[in-house]
């Protein structure tokens, strides 16, 4: 047990961490398994506090030391966010360093921000982290997929800054920088160090956007000379979805900017079922981690039972592997893999016929 | 309507790609027989043995064309303007990959000769080939791809050090014509349905304006059918059902990965013909990634694929209205990857030569 810890607490302490271990952490290290942790838990709409319901099912049946702070998205915009979330909430997943965010529905309408932007802005959430594995027992036209792709989240083509400058010509800026790109470097190599994996693609079009895209690609060089165990390479983006279509397995971990980010991930997405299946994970400053599930909040479906909790579930995997908890996540992760490969229980969405309470208990059977 | 009419030929022959039996109707000028010259570019890395393919087969057909070569590398600063005079004099090219250096100084060749001779339109035309296995079926997908402004403009500078910023210039009247040219090569192909691709929630004024464009124009074609999908949803489909596309009509970066996307689930960029298209002039090239030129090892042990230039040729053929031997070149190609014997290693054979490939293709002619 001792030894346990201390080698729990010497990982932290001596893993290249861009964000330095904090006390949280390291308290972490040494607490007990008995001393919960706290997580802000947003359900969100329609089908979103079913397949919440459904985590916590879970998470209590595998004894994960997590405590839930639940915070609703409210009908009222909050003058000090400028959206209908909170300040609060905001100071509590600020407080907690992680989260666990359901589809939320935005609201349409001027006044506001949009939810996600919010979040992003507020909890300055720069990566975004993508594992996708080929679910054994799904069948794809895809097999063996097994990449991670990382995103920049908050510059690039997504600035938002456009203009026009006369009738019929408009302009739109994409900008990198320098601190945002090698952030995101500095992230990418250190998932893929923690996380054992051994080649880092940075993604670009740098023979075209010779500036911009020249100057991501030279941070990651730079971050790729202090990891030099990781093989580092670079790919223009459309070879890259060349090869991803044909061979996804000569991927490892990418990382990219913002536009090329979105495609990708969503391509990957596509390989292997679907946004439905896919986990999804919110990095920001100060190691605050913000897992979601980027599926829609299906109002259709919303109350009847019928949602199928794979993508959120997967995406509190990636939380507790953030968090360190990697027997429990294994734990999760396998049941999960279990029960949709065996396929007896598999919701709607998947061509099966159970509801999510069935589907939950089936998972907390094979725990 | 007189680019559009000079467009016709191009387009019409290209529907006579997928039905063999073809109901001759038009008359022959006289000199109509006369060989016509082509531009012809080797390019870098894999382009002179791809081309040299072509030249081969072209002589062996007795093909009325002939070549007038000229050495452009991916290094220089610019095409050389006499390279440029002849493409605009005889109004056709065929061009191997220009390799361009990566993060240099240098801009993309490829790019520059498109917007010099403005070729508004880059034509990937993607389609399983019967014979060879892939794991999609059912694909026949034409990207249409704006090919002078979008984010290609080149325009970018440093704010301050460690602040980049680039242009993305979207104006009506590209974006108008483009859109005709869809439109219009659908109707003249039977094509059931045109899409727009676009990220118009992010990037509101900008795809906005382009979607404006589309759908402007899809109003003067109510025979066929009009649809948007935002560019990530797109690439989702496009690896799990690739079935509800048709022809796609997209800014210039989204083209380049849509059209990568589409070219690798049916069968890899080394098969799709592809061409870029402007009002008076046409270029034919490798499909998808114009700019990847393979890497030496290729070179050196002369297993390139010609596959792709060799479709491209047989546009080229139909462009120049010879389309009998249009039909023979594409018909040999094709029993060729049905056989299945000579297949270099992107489709999955052995340890295939190009010139193994270039006399399967010459045996294979009737």
């Amino acid at each position: 047990m001792a030894t346990q810890l201390l080698r729990r607490t010497t990982k932290i302490l001596s893993s290249a961490n861009p964000n330095p271990p904090s006390p949280l952490t390291v308290a972490r290290a040494f607490s007990a398994a008995s001393t919960p942790i706290r997580a802000t838990l947003f359900p969100g709409d329609g089908i979103g506090p079913e397949i919440a319901e459904s985590i916590k099912t879970i998470f209590r049946a595998a004894e994960v030391p997590i405590e839930w702070e639940e915070h609703y998205v409210g009908d009222q915009v909050d003058p000090r966010t400028q959206s209908f979330l909170t300040w609060e909430s905001l100071e509590s997943v600020r407080r907690n360093k992680v989260g666990l965010k359901g589809p939320m529905a935005t609201p349409i309408g001027k006044g506001h921000r949009s939810l996600n932007l919010t979040l992003r802005k507020e909890l300055n959430l720069y990566a975004n982290v993508r594992p996708c594995y080929s679910l054994p027992g799904y069948k794809t036209r895809y097999d063996d997929v097994n990449l991670i792709t990382i995103r920049e989240n908050t510059e690039g083509e997504y600035s938002g800054l456009e203009h026009q400058v006369v009738r019929g010509v408009v302009e739109s800026l994409k900008i990198i920088t320098r601190q945002a790109s090698l952030r995101v470097a500095e992230y990418a190599f250190h998932y893929a160090k923690t996380h054992g994996r051994e080649r880092v693609s940075a993604i670009h079009k740098a023979n075209i956007m010779q500036k911009t895209d020249g100057l991501f690609l030279k941070c990651c060089r730079e971050v790729a000379e202090k990891y030099p165990e990781i093989t580092y390479e670079e790919v223009v983006i459309d070879n890259c979805c060349m090869m991803l279509v044909k061979n996804p397995t000569l991927f490892d971990v990418l990382v990219m900017p913002n536009l090329y980010g979105d495609i990708i991930s969503d391509l990957c997405a596509g390989l292997i079922g679907g946004l439905g299946l896919t986990p999804s994970c919110n990095i920001g400053e100060g190691g605050i981690a913000l897992a979601e599930a980027v599926h829609g909040s299906a109002p259709d479906i919303a109350g009847k039972n019928l949602a199928n909790p794979t993508a959120l579930l997967l995406s509190a995997v990636t939380m507790l592997r953030h968090l360190e908890l990697h027997d429990k996540a294994d734990r999760i992760q396998d049941a999960i893999l279990n029960t949709i490969a065996e396929g007896k229980y598999r919701t709607a969405d998947l061509g099966g016929t159970s509801t999510t309470t069935d589907f939950t208990k089936a998972i907390c059977d094979h725990l | 309507m007189t680019p559009l009419r000079r467009l016709r030929p191009l387009l019409k022959d290209l529907v006579t790609q997928k039905t063999q039996i073809r109901h001759v109707t038009y008359m022959p000028r006289p000199g109509d027989g006369a060989p016509r010259a082509v531009t012809l570019i080797p390019g870098d890395g894999i382009g002179p043995l791809v081309t040299n393919a072509v030249e081969q087969v072209m002589q062996v057909m007795h093909a009325p064309v002939y070549f007038e070569k000229y050495e452009v590398h991916g290094d220089m600063k610019r095409v050389p303007e006499e390279v440029i005079d002849s493409i605009r004099k005889n109004k056709v090219c065929l061009k191997g990959g220009l390799k361009t250096p990566v993060g240099g100084g240098v801009s993309s060749l490829n790019v520059q000769l498109r917007k010099e001779l403005d070729l508004y339109a880059s034509l990937v035309h993607c389609c399983n080939l019967p014979g060879l296995p892939t794991r999609h079926e059912n694909v026949d997908i034409v990207v249409i791809r704006e090919n002078t402004e979008g984010e290609y403009s080149g325009l970018e500078h440093e704010v301050v050090p460690g602040v980049v910023e680039s242009l993305k210039v979207i104006t009506k009247f590209c974006s108008e014509r483009v859109a005709k040219y869809a439109f219009e090569y659908a109707y003249l192909n039977n094509r059931k349905k045109v899409t727009a691709v676009h990220k118009a929630n992010i990037m509101k004024l900008a795809d906005g304006l382009f979607l404006e464009s589309c759908r402007e124009v899809a109003t003067k074609y109510p025979s066929i059918k009009y649809n948007e999908i935002i560019v990530d949803n797109c690439c989702m489909q496009l690896v799990s059902k690739p079935e509800q596309f048709d022809v796609m009509v997209t800014p210039n970066l989204y083209g380049n990965l849509v059209a990568n996307t589409a070219a690798g689930i049916a069968g890899g960029t080394g098969v799709m013909p592809g061409g870029n298209v402007g009002a008076d002039t046409a270029v034919f090239e490798q499909g998808a990634s114009a700019g990847n030129v393979g890497n030496e090892k290729i070179v050196e042990q002369n297993k390139a694929n010609p596959i792709a230039l060799l479709l491209s040729s047989a546009m080229l053929l139909r462009h120049l209205q010879f389309p009998s031997f249009a039909d023979r070149l594409e018909t040999s190609v094709k029993r060729v990857i049905f056989e299945g014997k000579y297949r270099t290693k992107d489709l999955g054979g052995g340890d295939c030569t190009t010139q193994e490939i270039v006399n399967a293709v010459i045996a294979n002619l009737d």
